[in-house]
């Protein structure tokens, strides 16, 4: 959709450098302030997260500080009022629901290290493969989009399907294997049908990271007589790193946050697939608004945390902070010949 | 709200003046009439109906009916997702920003307790409504503490359906009665070489609302109770460890296959359907499926087996609801009156084959011969047990789903199951 | 030791046909079971016995109102995928090539806000948008939408400008370029195929969103596409449609994907055989 703007000549393109005009004279007169320009061009952004996002958290947070409404045992009516209860929403989830809590959040995280992993080393092959030029290249690349297309609820189905006890799977290895139980077997249906459904994800992100790669790169490393295996080690991996780790961090968010697939695939209450999101929602549509939210809360917490190591530990790649100059320029030493070639084609 | 509020008080300061009042208080819902004073059905123009999707495209011809007849008054349908969760939750939703979109909810009827403690519905006058030609059973459901809050509009009942072809070659005659002569019918029937790969028997068992319906039922089946009939749980006892037991113990020598704890509604129809069970228990929606399938012909239905006689079924149905933040509720109570009226039903019944609430349809001649098991429906539902009419139905359930599938799946014995059962739902009632 | 040619390319075909077999099989197996006729819907033949479009029939029947819900879908998406990023593009351009204080904080907050469960942020936003009377229309899909949609963008964009040299620009620059023409006329344009993958995926994001579409509409004309096909039933409340919710999912995905190759082909193709070549 998007992409009709993404030529120079279309009008988007053209709206977002006109108004970038007045901006880069004031950038001009004072190298030192980009910090001001920083603003402007940021805070766009932010109003509008602080408008979709900001407000709604905020009440959530508020709502996790009262208690469900209780029962007037006199009248028969919940009463109107929540309780202010302070931080008991969450002393009670970590103390009394301490177990559900925690077989949810070691859930949780054990699907998304495998998922992720899973979907990484998957993901990274599709992206090599799509790479290569071969015949039809387009089509592929367009069909492997299908599974990231599929709604979460719809491919949800499909693999309940699939995985019913009567269905394809167990007509295919031969056996009746009960997925949809309790056990380990219900963890790896979720899994697989999670790998399926997001490793186009990170293989398209890191196949367009490859696709800004200048060929040239290569050549002069071929020219070098530098092994597949090195020049995928060496000079692939490090230059599509930024992308790949971008990609991994929006599934690491995503896959914490899992909720309709292990929901509709395997069910409600399930021990083996429940996850923080599905406590949640338990708890917000039995109408304990309140704990619901200290749950949300908890997740978002959980959630920030690895955002926060992620950026931390690959910030260098990320945003090219202080620290990650050496590292960078090696790169970029690399780059300039090629270049160089492509500012004279271009 | 306002108005709620201070009725609330009222009734707490009378009792402060004296204590006989309570009582007044307490019941004053006991017909529905006489809380009639509390909401006053005002106001006259547009309102919406809220419900599930129309699956059988029967509701949307009636409302047009309604609105060629009040032109000004006009009924729009909004349809939520098929999902019951889902309905649920958009209600609730509408409740909780006391939008005014929603005037008439299409309620399940395990809800109307959470909806009535809650105040999202209103009270209604039960005189205005045609009650005592009802089924009592499904007009229980419409009540929460004695009051009226909603008007029953459709039921559900659960049925055996059995092979009756297999049946009548191992030279039964009559459908079993009992848990014992269903199992004896089936080692008859599994003697036939064309039956002896079936399975003997299976329900709903997959860890959900089906299991509660299925669980429930047999325990009350067995003679024992999940909860009593002001809602207090009393699970932990001989009887509905007997009814536990024969769910479990099916379970465990195969007359239930093991993978029938996967089955909802529709696997397990369709393993009846391609000829893998001699006994289902489902709802009538079945009948006419199952008519149209490979097993056309041979197969009918009975009432619910149980330990020492017939069993009894949960009950399933829809009530209609007045959102208590609607306006034009004058308008509402005239389109309830009419949704919920013997000719409304008549039509549910012939078009739809919804089973009504109304008890002479189920004698009625003409439509016995087009819905055959109509008879065993209404044995079904004058015998069934409603499900636990508490106000956080969603935790109640949770902990039956909770337990059963335990005692199923073999991880609790159904002795310790029950007994965790009925100190969590203790807990939960005492936490209300 | 080099591979041969030939090994070599057929090697790589059997590259592809893996990738292609592991995307396809299961979508596959939704195509086939919405060709299934109702009655043999569990069967598990890999093609099925009798080709039958009634589950097709059953989608577009007008009652169910999917053609103009793929059409609510396509504005919704359509329009929360320009937004985002349009907006994204200054956020990014500024992470990516200027310097600034709390860079890493903003970047951090940024992702954070779209992570809290969309379940805890729909009833405050419900009762938001009732108060300023935005039920029942696009802006209260898309302005939420924005929320995982901006970030993912922001993110995305910033990564791909990052990867683009600086000298680039200031070789523009030097030409005469401000600062602004020479992001506008060679990064973008050299950085086409990260900007179409971020809009691929921020436009699907949004084609799937279901809970805010479902909170936020009652009217049956503004409903989008997974909100219709939550609705889709069988003739009863128990019988589950299952033939034409997979019908359904093949009929929201297949645009998806043509849409997609249309304009890679005109696009991406074009760009980077000219840029990068």
């Amino acid at each position: 959709m998007a992409v009709t703007k993404t030529p120079p000549e279309t009008g988007a393109g053209r709206a977002a450098g006109g108004d970038r005009g007045p901006v880069n004279r004031r950038r001009a007169r004072a190298t030192a302030g980009s910090g001001r320009m920083a603003a402007l061009l940021v805070s766009p952004t932010l109003v509008v997260l602080a408008i979709v996002v900001l407000y709604p958290t905020l009440m959530a947070l508020n709502g996790s500080l009262y208690g469900a409404k209780g029962l007037d045992p006199k009248t028969g009516f919940i009463r109107d009022t929540e309780p202010f209860v302070g931080l008991q929403n969450y002393a009670d989830i970590l103390g009394q629901a301490g177990e559900r809590f925690w077989n949810a959040f070691w859930n949780t995280t054990f699907f998304t290290v495998v998922t992720v992993g899973l979907e990484t080393l998957i993901g990274v092959g599709m992206a090599l493969i799509m790479h290569e030029a071969f015949r039809g290249r387009g089509l592929v690349r367009a069909g492997i989009l299908v599974p990231w297309a599929v709604p979460t609820a719809i491919s949800g189905l499909l693999w309940r399907w699939i995985f019913n006890s009567d269905g394809i799977a167990n007509a295919l290895i031969g056996q009746q294997i009960l997925w949809t139980t309790e056990g380990f077997q219900a963890k790896v249906a979720v899994i697989v049908a999670e790998v399926w459904k997001t490793a186009p994800f990170i293989g398209l992100l890191v196949l367009a990271g490859l696709q800004v790669i200048p060929k040239e790169v290569y050549e002069a490393a071929r020219i070098d007589g530098a092994s597949a295996a090195r020049r995928f080690w060496h000079i692939t991996l490090p230059l599509v790193k930024p992308a790949l780790l971008v990609a991994m961090l929006f599934r690491c968010m995503d896959a914490l946050r899992m909720f309709d697939l292990p929901y509709i695939l395997v069910g409600a209450q399930k021990h083996s697939v429940e996850t923080l999101s599905m406590l949640a929602h338990h708890e917000a549509s039995n109408v304990r608004f309140g704990p619901a939210s200290a749950y949300a809360v908890l997740l978002f917490l959980y959630v920030f945390l690895i955002a926060l190591a992620f950026v931390r530990l690959l910030g260098a790649d990320l945003i090219g902070d202080v620290g990650a100059d050496t590292h960078k320029r090696k790169g970029r030493r690399l780059r300039i010949p090629a270049l160089r070639r492509a500012e004279v084609t271009s | 709200m306002k108005t709620r509020i201070t009725r609330a008080c009222q009734c707490s300061a009378a009792f402060a003046a004296a204590g006989l009042l309570l009582s007044a208080c307490g019941s004053s819902g006991a017909d529905g009439s006489g809380q009639t004073g509390a909401t006053s059905f005002e106001g006259r123009g547009p309102i919406t109906f809220v419900s599930g999707k129309d699956t059988t495209g029967t509701r949307q011809p009636l409302i047009d009916r309604w609105n060629k007849e009040h032109p000004k008054e006009k009924v729009t349908l909004i349809q939520l997702p098929s999902d019951a969760d889902t309905q649920r939750q958009q209600m609730i939703q509408n409740a909780e920003t006391k939008s005014d979109a929603y005037t008439v909810l299409y309620l399940d009827v395990v809800w109307t307790s959470e909806f009535a403690a809650h105040r999202w519905i209103d009270p209604l006058p039960g005189k205005q409504f045609p009650l005592d030609r009802m089924l009592k059973p499904v007009l229980e459901t419409a009540k929460y503490r004695d009051g009226l809050y909603a008007v029953p509009s459709s039921s559900d009942g659960g049925m055996l359906y059995y092979r009756t072809d297999l049946l009548k070659k191992a030279g039964i005659t009559q459908p079993p009665g009992t848990w014992a002569e269903m199992k004896s019918a089936c080692a008859e029937v599994k003697k036939l070489p064309d039956a002896k790969d079936m399975s003997c028997y299976a329900g709903q068992f997959q860890k959900y609302e089906g299991l509660t319906v299925n669980f429930s039922e047999a325990v009350n089946s067995a003679g024992g109770t999940v909860t009593d009939g002001s809602g207090k749980p009393d699970v932990d006892t001989a009887d509905a460890k007997k009814g536990l037991d024969f769910l479990v113990d099916s379970f465990k020598d195969g007359t239930i296959p093991k993978e029938a704890i996967t089955y909802q509604e529709e696997e397990s129809r369709q393993a009846f359907q391609a000829g893998k069970l001699i006994f289902l228990r489902n709802w009538p929606y079945v009948y006419s499926l199952a008519g149209k399938s490979e097993i056309a012909g041979k197969f009918a239905v009975a009432p619910l087996p149980g330990l020492d006689g017939p069993g009894s079924s949960s009950l399933g149905g829809h009530n209609l609801a007045l959102s208590s933040f609607a306006k034009n509720k004058a308008t509402a109570l005239d389109f309830m009156k009419f949704y919920t009226s013997e000719e409304t039903s008549r039509y549910f019944l012939k078009e739809a084959a919804l089973a009504p609430a109304y008890a002479a349809f189920y004698d009625d001649k003409a439509l016995v011969e087009q819905y055959p098991y109509l008879p065993v429906l209404k044995e079904s539902i004058l015998r069934a047990v409603p499900r636990p009419r508490v106000v956080q139905y969603g935790d109640v359930t949770a902990s039956l789903q909770q337990e059963a599938y335990a005692a199923l799946t073999g991880s609790k014995s159904s002795a310790q199951a029950l007994k965790d059962l009925q100190k969590d739902l203790q807990q939960k009632s005492a936490a209300q | 030791m080099m591979l041969t040619a030939k090994w070599r390319s057929g090697l790589l075909y059997a590259g592809v046909g893996a990738v292609v077999a592991y995307c396809l099989a299961p979508f596959y197996w939704m195509l086939v079971s919405s060709l299934r006729r109702t009655s043999d819907i569990f069967d598990t033949s890999l093609v099925p016995s009798s080709v039958s479009f009634e589950n097709y029939r059953a989608v577009f029947d007008p009652a169910q109102g999917f053609g103009r819900a793929l059409l609510n879908s396509l504005v919704v998406a359509g329009v929360t995928t320009v937004l985002a990023l349009l907006v994204a593009t200054f956020t990014a351009y500024a992470m990516a090539r200027l310097e600034f204080r709390f860079k890493r904080l903003i970047l951090t907050l940024i992702i954070a806000t779209s992570m809290f469960p969309v379940v805890s942020i729909v009833v405050p936003l419900l009762k938001l948008f009732t108060d300023i009377g935005w039920i029942n229309t696009y802006q209260a899909m898309i302005v939420p939408s924005m929320s995982f949609a901006l970030p993912l963008a922001v993110w995305n964009l910033t990564t791909f400008f990052r990867q683009m040299p600086d000298e680039l620009e200031h070789a523009a620059m030097v030409d005469g370029c401000t600062r602004g023409q020479a992001f506008r006329k060679v990064i973008i344009p050299l950085a086409a195929p990260g900007i179409f993958t971020t809009a691929i995926i921020t436009f699907i994001a949004a084609w799937n969103e279901f809970l805010i579409a479902l909170s936020m509409t009652n009217k049956p004309a503004m409903q989008t596409a997974p909100v219709a096909i939550s609705k889709f039933t069988g003739a009863t409340t128990y019988e589950t449609p299952f033939g034409s919710q997979m019908a359904a999912g093949v009929l929201v995905t297949v645009p998806l994907v043509v849409m997609v190759l249309l304009f890679q082909r005109r696009i991406v193709a074009g760009l980077t055989a000219g840029a990068a070549k």
